[in-house]
């Protein structure tokens, strides 16, 4: 097949994509709404007790009450949309590369087709394994909407590069950065629920009632638990992809392997805020909550990186560009 | 730095409200501050925080001439700019103050830690807790085999799961993941390896540029650079001395799509010698591509063009003939420059204006419309001036110094301004001088820059992060198995603790108790351990 075949197929399949992940955010909106609805009702007053109760000292991510059906069948319709998108996804990332003869993130629409795709890599490997159908709403939102801007306001069509970006340490430093950040994704995603839900059970402990919609969520230990996990994974592949990977790079390529470049300043901004995550989890008073709004200012550093620095600032990765 | 926090809590101090504690307890009492968990997490917040501003204001040795027009546009805000160091920030003092304090802060809280984790090592796993039901993880099964057998196959399933093994009266404790504390000293160090290995760069190291035209050569001493940056303990005579020529360059752009006028490929075949006596080899220096000689690289960092320039004075005489580099002011290469001639009489001349390499004059003047060489031309002024002392004082290159000179009028109350083409002349008004725009050249930027260091600093970064790996992912626990014999039969009691609760572990110890468990027991007999 020629590359404007490739390019006409990625075309078709990314723009698909988006719609089907929009598809799969409705499917998951509506398991959230009718879990409240369930709880509206006075007659659920026990179950919303069992949702709450046994929830804070149970272990395992599981649900101990039984999700409203609806609901149940909303989220496995979420998941399979999710699962389709993810196919039509990849394939369109798969030919971008082969339509450019070359790995497919030589500039912000395709670090975005390819970053989002590893956000829907991780949290599809996890899915099952942790059952984080509930980080369904949040993951499809995400990808939905970043896909959305790539396709509206990023796109170009596939070209070849200029000529500092001709390097297999490209595909190294790149995929590992975005690998890194898809998870740093579904970690931010993670802390945000942890966040909410944490708030929950305190309401309960407090006397308050645990509301229907955070009753299908893990218990936030369950959920901390995973969000550690997934940055645990994360911050190796990060320092490797931005102070490994990078410097190497800019070695060959500006014969200095570090020179504050606004994305390189940014990069270790990004790095430091995890490392205090991590830090954080292991100080007193820092566990939980505190830590968890760190690991969300780290997400929030990472995407100014990508976006705010590509956008606003130049620099040298700015040949990125739009 | 992952000490928990009661470690380093300092004690609170006896007697009243302000006690003496001398200056030898302030400064433990400062030590302890510096060295807790909670004050290396405010200092990477500092850390994080204080880098933000070099990526949003314009950096001197990034960007001098950013920085210039900064200051030109916001004299005030400028000065203060300067004051707080925000120009150079990740050299200016608060910046260091914080990163080196955090070093500190690294060393004063690994030491004690390492000290720790070596006696740690050295200890024996512990003995079994009374009561093991307690624990996170049990298992308990009965069975008519003796004690002692039991124990010698537990031995050997603790030891396929590599753990350390001690045995107590009737119990073995086993202990396991001794590596993460491990891992995370060596995280730790390996920082302090890589700051070493960057101090040494920028200490013994330099980076300078050259703009060579195709043709012309550079000989690697500080004269001859355009900017040079050593390091501050750099001594000139450290330079090695190897010289190139650069005998050519080629450059292909995008002709068609949107990404028209983008390179795509640039090359500069050159040749080198290592030393004046060496033999000259020869080089194709490209991006990412970069030469080597004797631990110094050279980069090819950027291209332009280098019109060739005659400038007769009212004499005749040729007061400057030569490539005159012309620095690229767009994406087009519409490059600006100026040709001086002070050597022409009775009055200097100068000329300044574009070098356009694809040149379209429209209503909003002169501009190039593409980078590669099409229609090239050449738009100047001209300017004349009494001949002027020689000051000695440095010149830039790029720029007329206007103050001694009076720019040549059209004679219609405009400024005089003419376009070239290679080949053509143009003669000034009031036969002051002619200018023949000969031909031209392309020239290089050329980086020049030698940092030592480098495999220290990646090496360090390397070994942190296999040792941030085994920090995360290694799992510290302890198993025991104790048995007891109750009205004549054998009970057996499995029990597993995760050392690192903080981490979310948990995820596989009862899976691990049971198994150990199971292969406690005989095969032939289906397994009824009473799992918690």
């Amino acid at each position: 097949m020629s590359s404007e075949s490739f390019a006409s197929i990625s075309n078709l399949t990314i723009p698909t994509a988006t719609v089907v992940y929009a598809l799969a955010l409705v499917a998951h909106a509506v398991e959230w709404a009718g879990s409240r609805t369930v709880s509206a009702g006075a007659s659920e007053k026990k179950a919303l007790v069992g949702a709450g109760g046994p929830d804070l000292s149970s272990e395992t991510p599981g649900v101990v009450s039984a999700p409203p059906s609806r609901a149940e069948a909303a989220s496995r319709i979420g998941l399979m949309l999710t699962g389709l998108a993810f196919l039509l996804h990849a394939v369109g990332v798969v030919t971008r590369g082969l339509a450019a003869g070359r790995a497919p993130w030589g500039n912000m629409y395709e670090f975005s087709i390819t970053a989002t795709l590893a956000v829907a890599v991780v949290y599809l490997a996890l899915v099952r394994r942790y059952r984080l159908q509930w980080l369904g709403l949040g993951v499809t939102l995400v990808i939905g909407s970043v896909l959305g801007l790539a396709v509206l306001a990023l796109y170009v069509p596939a070209g070849p590069l200029v000529p500092a970006l001709h390097s297999y340490w490209l595909v190294i430093h790149v995929s590992a950065a975005a690998v890194a950040g898809g998870a740093f994704t579904v970690g931010a995603l993670a802390s945000v629920l942890y966040l909410v839900k944490a708030r929950a059970e305190r309401r309960v402990l407090a006397g308050g009632t645990m509301p229907g919609q955070l009753g299908r969520v893990p218990s936030s230990d369950a959920i901390d638990a995973l969000a550690y996990k997934v940055h645990a994974f994360a911050f190796p592949l990060w320092t490797f992809g931005v102070l490994v990977a990078g410097p190497i790079w800019a070695e060959y390529a500006w014969g200095r392997y570090w020179g504050w470049d606004p994305k390189e300043v940014w990069s270790l901004v990004t790095w430091v805020i995890y490392a205090a995550y991590l830090h954080a989890r292991a100080t007193a008073g820092w566990r939980g909550r505190r830590a968890a709004i760190v690991a969300i200012v780290g997400w929030v550093a990472f995407i100014f990186n990508f976006v705010g620095v590509n956008l606003l600032v130049s620099g040298l990765h700015s040949y990125a560009g739009v | 730095m992952a000490v928990d926090e009661t470690v380093v809590k300092p004690a609170p101090s006896p007697g009243g409200p302000a006690p003496d504690i001398g200056t030898v307890g302030m400064l433990r009492w400062a030590w302890r501050q510096l060295t807790s968990m909670k004050t290396a997490l405010v200092l990477l917040f500092l850390l994080a925080l204080g880098a933000v501003p070099g990526s949003l204001i314009p950096q001197t040795p990034v960007d001098p001439i950013r920085v210039a027009d900064f200051t030109e546009a916001n004299p005030v805000l400028s000065r203060w700019y300067d004051r707080l160091g925000l120009f150079d920030v990740y050299k200016s003092p608060w910046f260091s103050a914080i990163y080196l304090l955090l070093f500190v802060s690294l060393v004063g809280c690994v030491v004690p830690r390492l000290a720790t984790y070596l006696r740690a090592v050295r200890a024996r796993p512990p003995k079994p807790p009374r009561n093991l039901s307690r624990l996170p993880g049990y298992a308990r099964f009965e069975t008519d085999a003796d004690g002692n057998e039991v124990l010698a196959s537990a031995r050997t399933a603790l030891r396929d799961k590599r753990y350390r093994i001690e045995a107590y009266d009737g119990a073995l404790s086993g202990e396991r993941g001794y590596l993460r504390e491990a891992g995370n000293l060596v995280f730790h160090f390996a920082l302090l390896v890589v700051l070493v290995g960057v101090a040494w760069g920028s200490l013994f190291g330099y980076r300078g540029t050259v703009l060579v035209v195709v043709g012309n050569g550079f000989s690697n001493s500080i004269a001859q650079y355009d900017d040079f940056t050593p390091g501050r303990v750099f001594s000139p005579d450290e330079l090695p001395p190897f010289s190139l020529t650069v005998r050519d360059f080629t450059v292909r752009f995008e002709t068609t799509g949107p990404q028209r006028g983008a390179a795509r490929e640039f090359e500069a075949p050159i040749t080198y010698q290592v030393t004046p006596e060496a033999p000259e080899r020869s080089y194709d220096l490209r991006v990412n591509h970069p030469l080597e000689v004797d631990g110094t690289k050279v980069h090819l960092l950027g291209h332009g063009y280098a019109p060739r320039v005659t400038v007769r004075d009212r004499n005749g005489d040729i007061a400057f003939q030569g490539p005159a580099p012309f620095l690229p002011q767009d994406g087009n290469f519409s490059s600006f420059g100026v040709v001086k001639a002070p050597d022409a009489r009775p009055e200097t001349l100068g000329l300044e204006g574009f070098f356009l390499p694809t040149a379209v004059i429209d209503e909003r003047g002169p501009l190039s419309a593409f980078p590669d060489d099409l229609n090239p031309a050449l738009v100047l002024t001209a300017w004349h001036g009494r001949p002027a002392a020689e000051t000695g004082r440095p010149q830039s290159v790029y720029q007329l110094d206007k103050s001694v000179l009076t720019q040549f009028g059209d004679g219609k109350g405009d400024k005089l301004r003419f376009t070239l083409t290679p080949g053509e002349s143009f003669t000034l008004p009031d036969q002051a001088g002619t200018v023949t725009f000969d031909s031209y050249d392309r020239w290089v930027k050329l980086q020049i820059s030698h940092t030592p260091g480098l495999n220290l600093a990646l090496g360090g970064i390397l070994l942190a992060i296999a040792g941030l790996m085994a920090s995360l992912f290694i799992r510290p626990r302890r198993t025991w198995v104790r048995v007891a014999t109750t009205d004549g039969r054998t009970v057996v009691e499995v029990a597993g603790l995760d050392r690192s609760a903080d981490t979310g572990a948990g995820h596989g110890l009862g899976d691990e108790v049971k198994s150990i468990a199971q292969s406690l027991q005989p095969p032939a007999r289906r397994p009824q351990e009473e799992q918690e």
